[in-house]
């Protein structure tokens, strides 16, 4: 299925949640945080968190910044 | 300070948190993360300003963290809202920050208004604020130096307000310091000088002022050493802290001998 992730398509396999996506990209114990269809999802909830057709995903982290 | 000051700096207080450093920095525009680091560690500060931004996906998976060389263990993090120019935004990114730092509410608000200036919007601003407070958030609010806003954020519930020196990574230094001192004197939580400061001066003129700190980031990161100028701007605002507790002597506008005119045999 196509997803919007961080502003770019994406293919991911159907079905799968959000702790699966995170393993994908190789994120796993990163400190991120997620955002889908511009709800948070917390971190506590990845793998009961289905992604869906078309979900807008944004994964963010901290940066250096003033 | 010494054992025989009177008056000792005791810290200031931001939600609820006492902290020691007047000296808040940001941790943007350094060359790397090792520079970071030893600037911050060099300037003494306790409190660091962080951005939130999109991850890189795919690239770089071992590539070091920010938050491994300024670890929330050992400083308390100020996630931004800098590059926002919407109230949504801003509430959104703060959102985001919660959760990326475990539910932390400390938050550095800024709505901006304009890419040139980097002032900030203060309706937008206003707005903002309303909403993180009824969510719970500590919120540390840039503001202009108008002295009637920074009132109204303070009344909103921000737990400290943030007006600006002069325009963000600037360097004019200290551009109105009567409504700076106006802004102090009405205000019953944490001001703190955001923005604007170019050197170790600035940063004293600032705390001479009154200000219960100063937060910057390009002064420091922008400085051709930058290690070095973050130790003076440690230095500076101890001294223009000292300096304000001291109570400095009126202006006059003729002299004052140092010297005794009794006993000169001339």
């Amino acid at each position: 299925m196509q997803i919007q992730l961080n502003g770019e398509s994406r293919n991911i396999p159907d079905h799968s949640s959000a702790q699966n996506l995170v393993e994908l990209l190789e994120l796993t114990g990163k400190r991120l945080a997620m955002e889908v269809n511009r709800e948070i999802v917390p971190r506590t909830t990845y793998a009961q968190h289905s992604l869906h057709e078309g979900d807008h995903i944004e994964i963010v982290h901290a940066i250096g910044g003033g | 300070m010494s054992e025989n000051t009177n008056l000792r700096d005791d810290g200031f207080v931001i939600a609820g948190s006492t902290f020691h450093s007047r000296l808040l920095v940001g941790s943007g525009k350094y060359k790397d993360l090792d520079e970071t680091r030893q600037a911050t560690e060099a300037s003494g500060a306790e409190i660091i300003t962080v951005a939130i931004r999109r991850t890189n996906i795919g690239q770089n998976p071992g590539e070091p963290n920010l938050l491994d060389v300024v670890p929330p263990g050992r400083y308390t993090i100020l996630p931004n809202t800098a590059g926002c120019y919407t109230a949504e935004d801003a509430v959104r990114t703060c959102r985001l920050a919660r959760e990326l730092l475990d539910g932390h509410k400390l938050v550095k608000l800024e709505v901006l208004g304009d890419e040139k200036t980097l002032y900030p919007d203060v309706t937008a601003t206003l707005e903002a604020a309303e909403t993180l407070v009824k969510d719970g958030f500590d919120v540390m609010v840039y503001t202009s130096d108008d002295p009637i806003l920074a009132k109204r954020l303070e009344d909103t519930g921000c737990c400290a307000v943030m007006p600006l020196a002069a325009p963000i990574g600037s360097g004019l230094g200290i551009q109105n310091k009567y409504n700076l001192l106006t802004i102090i004197e009405n205000a019953s939580v944490p001001v703190l000088v955001d923005a604007g400061v170019g050197t170790a001066s600035d940063a004293a003129i600032a705390m001479e002022l009154g200000c219960d700190g100063v937060l910057m980031n390009t002064a420091i990161a922008g400085a051709q050493n930058p290690v070095l100028m973050a130790s003076a701007m440690k230095k500076a605002i101890e001294a223009g802290r000292e300096a304000f507790l001291a109570g400095r002597i009126p202006r006059k506008r003729y002299a004052s001998a140092s010297s005794p005119l009794d006993g000169t045999f001339f």
